[in-house]
């Protein structure tokens, strides 16, 4: 895992000079994911939001399946972060116990269940790492917008949602898609990732303001 | 930091917010702790942010959808489920910590004014021991410095003070909790954050007529570029 990555970061000094084919296709690995325009995919999202709902009533049969999912993927997450086999486990295994007990304040309306597990993971793993906090504000905490909440009728249904954010996570180009992987893969600030990349600092926030914008109109969000 | 125009809301929203790459960095994880608290609080009088903060996480959820799953090997679904009939057993303390949640309610009307995420950090503004660093510029610590060279503190200055001039090996965040500033990108007022990197130089001025309150977050040093500057610099610990 790490050497995949060490060898994606190797072919990825190059970028925007040379268009070595085998670096667009490793970093197009993301975009060119076989699930992007998948109904299944979405299916699989609904499915997964209805278990996350299941859980908070007790379900284990529900939880059984979320772990089934979930807890390989978390392991891998903190695998391509780094962290050891046996940490990655545990990490996992946090995982999954804070989304049993947690499952009662997931709401459906307002993230996809792969969302709101790479939430938990990324604060346990903040927690175990670094013994820091992450900073948050909860959702009764917003200072004076308490009616900020969408619309029932803007609220995209979760299915259409997963849909259209897979579509624009395969409509990345592959240096979009590169650094949006090193951003959330590498544990690194955007000047290391810059360096990584020989580009300057500009490029790398300039790529994921882009990567951003696409994300933002396939979620429906587009005029802001 | 991108200034954006002002939703049609009644309330005053902020106008300088955190780029979408510190969005996506936060979102991430990726960023330290004394900077993800400043990117917190402009969160906190934010929505618009707070919405873009969903996208990063439903992206941060679609890449760990897609990575390819990492066989386990000591984990499994049966020690886990020991671990919760044990967690949920009558008579264990855990169970009774099963609900709360991440951040609390304010303990009090005293602490109604401080954005949640730094009620962590601080009981109440009005509680805090200031020390004094210049003239017009008070000061207390929240996270003493980190081996990567990350700090955060609040910085109170009177009105019409203005902060050394100075440059930053790194990024810096600045967000206002009370009162005004202003530098050479424009004025910032509650909720408002600065975000300043690479080679800029910069000089806030506290610029209405009661003291500005503001959290300041680095990852790197300040480098003070007067000679006033310099004189402060091992004593304002930035």
């Amino acid at each position: 895992m790490i050497a995949q990555l060490a060898s994606l970061l190797t072919h990825a000094a190059g970028a925007d000079r040379t268009p070595d084919p085998k670096r667009i296709g490793q970093a197009a690995r993301v975009s060119a994911n076989p699930a992007a325009a998948d109904p299944a995919a979405a299916r699989l999202a609904a499915d997964q939001s209805a278990d996350l709902v299941a859980v908070a009533a007790g379900d284990r049969a529900a939880f059984a399946r979320l772990f089934a999912h979930f807890a390989p993927r978390v392991k891998a997450y903190m695998l391509k972060l780094g962290m050891p086999a046996q940490r990655a486990e545990d990490l996992a295994q946090d995982t999954m116990l804070s989304v049993w007990r947690k499952a009662s304040l997931y709401d459906p309306a307002k993230a996809e269940a792969a969302t709101w597990v790479f939430t938990i993971a990324r604060n346990l793993r903040i927690d175990m790492l670094r013994r820091e906090r992450h900073p948050e504000v909860s959702d009764d905490e917003l200072q004076e917008h308490e009616d900020d909440r969408p619309r029932a009728d803007e609220v995209l249904d979760g299915d259409r949602r997963a849909r259209r954010l897979r579509g624009a996570l395969a409509s990345l180009t592959p240096e979009q898609a590169e650094v949006v992987q090193l951003s959330f893969f590498a544990d690194l600030a955007h000047p290391a990732i810059a360096e990584r990349l020989d580009v300057p600092l500009g490029t790398v926030k300039s790529r994921l303001r882009l990567a951003m914008a696409k994300i933002r109109k396939a979620l429906g969000d587009d005029d802001r | 930091m991108t200034a954006r125009q002002p939703a049609a809301r009644q309330l005053v929203l902020p106008n300088h917010h955190p780029s979408d790459a510190l969005l996506v960095a936060y979102g991430a994880g990726s960023l330290g702790e004394g900077l993800s608290l400043a990117v917190a609080v402009h969160l906190a009088h934010c929505p618009d942010c707070r919405a873009t903060l969903a996208e990063v996480e439903a992206l941060g959820g679609a890449l760990l959808e897609d990575l390819p799953p990492a066989p386990l090997e000591n984990l499994s679904l049966a020690a886990t489920l020991d671990r919760l009939e044990r967690e949920e057993a009558p008579g264990n303390p855990c169970k009774a910590m099963r609900m709360r949640p991440r951040c609390s309610r304010p303990a009090g009307p005293a602490a109604a004014s401080l954005p949640g995420p730094l009620r962590a950090y601080v009981p109440s503004l009005e509680t805090l021991s200031w020390q004094r660093l210049a003239p017009g510029v008070r000061r207390v610590e929240l996270l003493p410095r980190t081996s990567s060279g990350g700090a955060a503190q609040l910085l109170r200055i009177a009105p019409g003070t203005a902060l050394p001039h100075h440059g930053h090996g790194g990024l810096e965040l600045t967000v206002v909790l009370s009162g005004h500033f202003a530098d050479e990108l424009g004025r910032y007022g509650p909720g408002d954050l600065a975000e300043v990197d690479g080679d800029t130089n910069h000089q806030p001025i506290a610029d209405s007529h009661r003291d500005c309150i503001c959290l300041i977050a680095t990852d790197a040093p300040l480098r003070f570029t007067g000679l006033m500057g310099r004189l402060m610099q091992p004593f304002i610990g930035l």
